[in-house]
């Protein structure tokens, strides 16, 4: 009887490693439809981030602080180089711009509600200010994008701050994107658009080109708001050292920084997947070209894309940040990707909607198609009801709590009253490629690539 | 009405802007003339109020930008982004104005007596613009509501990936860009080209305009579009 090894099973069953089944399923859907794949969410593939840097806590050359009894400050204040009035916040962690149109206003109120409460900031995005996220947020930071919908002075005169968006980590060089199911009758009166339109925001503002244009246009908003606010430049990252450096230039107050792990509501995937670099290699970039200008301290930098945990805060101030954004993470502690949603006091199961949008939970990148499981990703009358503000609110202010308790846990550990003493010589990496973007040591050796031995 | 005067040879531009922003709100000031202008970036932006504004001399970037209610007329020129994002009164230019004049535009009226540079009218959001000369290539990019009256040329691409606004053309158009068509001037037409060349102070026969407004064939997407915009 003729048999076979087992090992010629194996063989015969190789999947290939660069036409692996995803790649087949991209050229068959491609083949398929002839436009490429839109989706929400932010870079999936494996790229280095904070989880390849670990602490060096105090021990004999180093004397920590008591994790629980003693002081550690998280107090930050952004914009004090030009603004009368600079944004004082309790904790160094804000929320990211998602606009309303891409969320619900369910969602932009919860946002306010929960960072209202631990004293910290929530930001608009591509489609203007609604009054609940104004009512609701405290602190709240004005976008300027390209789009300019529902831009007006009304609402740059009751903002707090105000970020003018040259870029976004998840498509730096791309516009915004809306697709038609999302833009309902209220989202389309706010934009100035038809409703129902597949809307494609500009990549360029309208009225200013390069870093000498921004420096007047900036000098401009400032001169509407009497130079009361903030000015902060929002830049995804690719050429970071230089970015930073315009941007400073251009009279920023404060530079945001967004890694390419940082989400969007609706992209191209080979945008999101193939542009931009990954949050740890722009921190170090960022962070040098304000040392270069000697503007460290004085022009702030916010870093956001991919941050999760109160150790990615950590470590992101440690390497220079003055503060970061979160934008998936929060949607996340709001129930994105999860099984149920909490409505009329009672947990209910939501598999099948993800099921019928071709996924499940753990995976969903759907955000596009405004169809959310849970709520959050949508403007349909229907779904939207399954986030409250309050029950939202609530899960949010439990996330950044937790992580403001860990941020400090670690700064205690290493031996800071403040978080934003937490410093580079306090890291070290774990892998030779973060060592290299993060510029601080491999683990156990003082080689940082790049530097020489 | 009380009027006012602001040497910008003399006073800092940060001056005449807080009194627009303050002290004009009061209502006893009814008239502000700007001397020395030199071009100076962001004269007279963020009004707030019904107060008339006349910049003697050229200006610079974003003059009467976000302007709400008032009317600023410059005797001369403007530079980039004239009236960008008003949301009403009127920008009134007599001589020419550089690239992105009306840029996003929500409301009001801006008038150019010459020539516009590129991208007039760009993201317009329903404001009215009418160019007494000719605007250069881009003009009305993305424009989603509100109307350009063009009384002399345009450049390339007119309307390209235009929404609902509509622009009418008295003279020659280089190209159209994508998405945007001639179509037919009805007298409702007629009627609204009349009435904004007349808010201009501009005499030109209205029945002489072609109307241009979207096909609307880029509003879905649409693969068989072969990405042609």
């Amino acid at each position: 009887m003729e048999t076979k090894p087992v090992q010629f099973k194996n063989l015969s069953r190789e999947e290939s490693y660069g036409f692996d089944r995803k790649t087949l399923d991209y050229i068959r859907n491609a083949a398929a439809h002839g436009l490429y794949e839109i989706r929400g969410m932010g870079a999936k593939r494996k790229l280095p981030n904070f989880d390849d840097l670990v602490f060096l806590g105090a021990s004999m050359s180093r004397y920590p602080l008591e994790g629980y009894r003693e002081k550690c400050l998280t107090k930050t204040v952004l914009g004090t180089r030009f603004a009368k009035k600079p944004i004082e916040l309790d904790i160094p962690i804000t929320i990211a711009g998602m606009s309303f149109g891409a969320l619900s206003a369910n969602v932009k109120e919860a946002l306010g509600l929960a960072a209202t409460e631990m004293g910290t900031s929530t930001t608009t995005g591509d489609g203007g200010m609604t009054q609940e996220e104004r009512r609701s947020s405290r602190t709240l930071i004005y976008q300027c994008l390209p789009s300019r919908y529902g831009f007006n002075p009304d609402d740059l005169r009751k903002a707090d701050a105000i970020e003018v968006v040259i870029g976004q980590g998840a498509k730096p060089g791309g516009g915004g994107m809306l697709l038609g199911q999302k833009v309902n009758p209220r989202v389309a009166k706010m934009r100035t658009l038809p409703e129902g339109v597949d809307q494609r925001s500009a990549c360029r503002h309208p009225d200013w080109t390069g870093p000498d244009d921004l420096a007047i246009k900036i000098q401009e908003l400032r001169e509407i708001t009497d130079w009361e606010k903030p000015i902060y430049v929002k830049v995804g990252a690719t050429r970071t050292f230089n970015d930073v450096k315009l941007a400073v230039h251009s009279g920023a107050d404060v530079v945001v920084v967004d890694g390419m792990q940082g989400g969007t509501a609706a992209t191209q995937t080979c945008f999101i997947e193939h542009v931009g670099i990954p949050t740890l290699a722009a921190v170090r970039q960022a962070v040098n070209a304000l040392e270069d200008l000697d503007m460290k301290g004085k022009v702030q930098l916010i870093v956001s894309g991919g941050i999760r945990t109160g150790a990615d805060v950590a470590k992101a101030l440690a390497m220079g940040a003055d503060a970061v954004a979160i934008g998936q993470g929060v949607l996340v502690a709001l129930g994105c990707n999860g099984e149920t949603y909490f409505q009329n006091g009672g947990h209910h199961d939501a598999i099948a909607d993800y099921n019928a949008l071709g996924t499940t939970p753990g995976f969903c990148h759907h955000c596009h198609t405004g169809k959310c499981p849970v709520g959050i990703t949508t403007q349909d009358a229907i779904l939207e009801q399954r986030l409250s503000p309050a029950v939202g609110a609530k899960h949010l202010k439990n996330y950044l709590k937790t992580l403001n308790m860990e941020l400090t846990t670690i700064a205690r550990a290493c031996g800071k009253q403040n978080v934003h003493h937490l410093e580079p010589e306090d890291l070290v990496a774990l892998t030779i490629e973060a060592a290299a973007m993060a510029g601080v040591p491999l683990a156990g050796t003082n080689w940082i690539p790049g530097r020489g031995f | 009405m009380e009027r006012l005067t602001f040497d910008l040879a003399a006073q800092p531009l940060r001056e005449l802007n807080t009194f627009l922003h303050t002290g004009a709100k009061e209502g006893k000031v009814g008239h502000v003339t700007v001397l020395n202008p030199d071009g100076a970036h962001n004269i007279a932006v963020g009004l707030d109020c019904p107060i008339d504004v006349e910049v003697v001399g050229h200006a610079g970037y974003y003059a009467g930008g976000m302007n709400k209610a008032a009317t600023v007329t410059i005797t001369g020129s403007a530079g980039t982004g004239v009236a960008e994002n008003m949301m009403s009164g009127k920008v009134h230019v007599k001589g020419f104005a550089s690239n992105g004049a009306g840029a996003s535009a929500h409301g009001g009226l801006l008038v150019i007596e010459g020539d516009a540079g590129l991208r007039c009218g760009i993201s317009l959001k329903g404001g009215n613009i009418v160019v007494g000369g000719s605007v250069g290539s881009f003009s009305a990019f993305m424009a989603q509501a509100g109307r350009m009256v063009i009384c002399g040329d345009a450049g390339d691409a007119l309307g390209d990936s235009l929404y609902e606004a509509v622009l009418y053309v008295k003279g020659e158009v280089k190209s159209l860009g994508a998405d945007a068509q001639y179509e037919e001037m009805s007298a409702e037409d007629i009627a609204a080209v009349a009435s904004l060349l007349d808010q201009a102070g501009l005499d030109h026969d209205p029945k002489a305009f072609k109307r241009i407004a979207s096909k609307r064939s880029l509003y879905h997407w649409n693969a068989d579009a072969n990405q042609e915009y």
